[in-house]
């Protein structure tokens, strides 16, 4: 195959992943669903082994993390990288080898923790025979994105770059260090010191800047603008590498980890709050004047509401890591509501606005129904503000009745009603989900013999939007140039 | 600050590894200077509970583990340490107590670092989430009885539980191996941080002086 009638981007690939993606997004829906009826005494399968709610659970987190959010950002990754390298990834049959492997991977996990394998970490239950295959298979897929990258390792790079190359680095390290450190070689609190910093350091240097990167790359592009500021965007990525890291220890505040320790956890998170307000200074200053787009462009609507859910569950949690919050809502659903509002309220939604922007120009067609997708929209931001407020007023309740010594049945009956509004709010996620999937179904489906037809020129054909293409390339040697 | 080699070397590995020391590599030099123990170390005699259990359930018992040596008692703790980690009980149950929020006189003793250092803490259970309460102080709270009632049917002795039934630790109406391990396990977490404990090794070291 010459490089003449290559595309840049396997288009095919990143579809694959953002099915894919889907495909998990409903499982661990499903899957938390189950939990929280189980919460409510409505579970449907009682007494089942293998569909014990404890179980289902685990299946239900990481299904999200490394199923749907992964998926999600694999997909930008391939989508990204070879557009703003000019280069493509290392090799497509290991494109595919990665994709299938890495399904193969979560799905193997997900099947040895409801057969009883789990691992004792949080965010790390891929049972411990999985966890060298997930570290291969990381490695291929960095192998793979990374390749380009390296290939312009001379010149600057956009800030897009600087978060999906250092992530490369992180997620390994992460991943080693949570799943082997507490498991093999450290016990008792020195090893809760390092799960705080694998919980922590999974959503803060493998999430986020996937996240972010996406955000520095699509903004700019819909809004046909560079980013406000150059000098923010450094601090952004300098402030979020040096300080997300060191706030590990806040996941296990008045333990008997060492107490200097949790002081240092505490100050670090406060000042991640600072940094992560410059990223949507940022933003926001970059929208001036084109406020208007957020109602007539969905995926900047997803992207933007996502950036504020951020703000909120940023600044809620420079408030919640205080020693004197964390008395009362530590262990409670507090946080449960917080993890929420960060894995779907901000990432998911930044994913699914991705997929807003992607799915025509995977499929080349138009969106079947703006509709369904605008309803998709409002029912999953209804969703999770609902749940957010729920849960957090739950987790103080909680608390409360905790410090006040009421019997423990007492915080159980009183969480009851919030219990059941969490379910109430997750249906309407679940039932928006449905709509946003059935209208990616018929979107691909109206294309679909056309595309059949085509499938030598879908290979042949050059990238269809390559004006769209150059502007982070312009946007970015404007910022390097200055 | 925006090329690759040093966002590779700074922001990848450096700060990472900054990371890694301050809040890992420092906290854990503090506490290696308590011993690791090994479980034969710590436990040296069956517990109450785990001899009661031969006597309540002889069948079952002598099934699944024979006599109630501490060998056996042993195996015990360690499959119900694994059981526990199966069903993800430290997800709705964490396994230590804060010296805030009344939690001393709710569960007991604060936890100290040096109660999790063996290798029944590794990994450690600490947890992040309490819908059911903490378990590290739970040894002798609830004779045998009640807990291998709660674990067939939690509402039959907590009308308003929410936790899951584990029929499957169960063969008809016997507790079976894995059952028999997870009420030792449960009685066996903080029984060195009881009332009676604590008071029996004040009550050795004032001899001792």
């Amino acid at each position: 195959m010459s490089s003449i009638v290559t595309p840049l981007v396997d288009r095919r690939l990143v579809r694959a992943h953002l099915v894919a993606a889907f495909v998990f997004f409903f499982i661990a829906l499903f899957a938390g669903m189950l939990y929280s009826l189980q919460l409510g005494r409505m579970y449907p399968f009682p007494g089942v082994e293998l569909l014990s709610a404890g179980r289902i659970r685990m299946i239900h987190t990481n299904a999200v993390a490394y199923g749907f959010l992964l998926n999600g950002f694999i997909a930008a990754l391939y989508w990204i990288v070879p557009r703003l390298t000019g280069k493509q990834v290392l090799s497509r049959t290991l494109s595919w080898v990665v994709f299938w492997a890495w399904q193969l991977i979560v799905a193997t996990a997900a099947g040895g923790i409801v057969l009883g394998y789990a691992q004792a970490v949080e965010w790390g239950e891929t049972p411990t025979f999985v966890d060298p295959f997930v570290l291969a298979g990381a490695a291929l897929l960095i192998a793979n994105v990374g390749t380009p990258i390296l290939r312009i390792a001379t010149r600057k790079l956009y800030v897009t770059l600087w978060y999906f190359s250092a992530m490369m680095v992180w997620l390994p390290l992460t991943y080693a260090m949570g799943n082997f450190v507490p498991q093999y070689f450290v016990p008792g609190a020195g090893g809760a010191a390092v799960t705080g910093l694998y919980i922590h350091d999974l959503v803060g240097l493998t999430i986020t800047p996937l996240g972010w990167g996406m955000m520095y790359y699509f903004v700019p592009i819909i809004l046909k603008r560079p980013v406000w500021s150059h000098t923010l965007s450094l601090v952004g990525f300098w402030g979020l590498a040096f300080f997300y890291p060191l706030n590990g220890v806040h996941h296990f505040f008045y333990s008997p980890i060492p107490m200097y320790a949790q002081y240092g956890a505490v100050m670090s998170t406060m000042a991640v709050e600072i940094v992560v307000f410059t990223v949507i200074v940022n933003f926001f200053m970059t929208l001036r004047g084109q406020t208007g787009l957020l109602r007539s462009n969905l995926p900047l609507r997803w992207f933007y509401t996502g950036m504020v859910l951020y703000f909120t569950t940023c600044l809620q949690c420079a408030f919640q890591t205080t020693l004197t919050l964390q008395k009362i809502i530590h262990f409670s659903d507090w946080v449960v509501g917080h993890a929420h509002l960060v894995m779907f309220g901000v990432f998911s939604f930044w994913i699914l606005g991705m997929i807003e922007y992607l799915w025509p120009k995977l499929t080349g067609a138009a969106w079947y129904s703006r509709k369904l997708s605008v309803a998709a929209y409002w029912m999953c931001t209804f969703g999770v503000v609902v749940m957010f407020f729920d849960l957090l007023v739950a987790g103080v309740v909680q608390g409360y009745l905790w410090k006040n010594l009421a019997p423990w049945e007492q915080s159980l009956v009183t969480s009851m009603p919030f219990w059941h509004v969490r379910t109430v709010a997750g249906t309407v996620i679940l039932a928006a989900i449905m709509l946003f999937a059935y209208n990616m179904w018929m979107t691909a489906r109206r294309k679909g013999a056309a595309a059949e037809d085509g499938a030598l020129s879908s290979i042949t054909a050059p990238e269809t939007e390559p004006q769209t293409a150059g502007a982070p390339v312009t946007a970015s040697s404007a910022l390097a140039g200055s | 600050m925006e090329k690759l080699p040093v966002i590779l070397l700074a922001a990848g590995i450096g700060c990472f590894a900054l990371a890694g020391v301050v809040t890992g590599y420092l906290p854990l030099a503090h506490l290696s200077r308590i011993e690791v123990k090994k479980l034969e170390e710590i436990v040296t005699e069956p517990s109450y509970e785990f001899t009661d259990l031969s006597r309540r359930y002889p069948e079952a018992f002598k099934k699944h583990y024979g006599e109630p040596t501490v060998e056996n008692y042993r195996r015990a703790l360690r499959l119900g340490r694994d059981v526990y980690i199966a069903e993800a009980c430290w997800h709705c149950h964490s396994q230590y107590v804060r010296p805030v929020s009344s939690e001393d006189r709710r569960f007991g003793k604060v936890s100290y670092a040096a109660e999790y250092m063996n290798e029944m803490f590794l990994p450690h259970l600490f947890g992040t989430r309490r819908v059911g309460p903490d378990l590290i102080r739970e040894a002798g709270r609830h004779g045998n009885d009640w807990h291998v009632a709660h674990f067939y049917e939690p509402t039959m002795v907590v009308p308003t539980s929410v936790m899951p039934r584990y029929t499957w630790f169960f063969d008809g109406d016997q507790p079976n191996e894995k059952g028999l391990a997870m009420v030792t396990y449960m009685q066996w977490l903080g029984s060195w941080a009881t009332p009676e404990a604590i008071a029996r090794e004040e009550a050795s070291r004032a001899k001792a002086e």
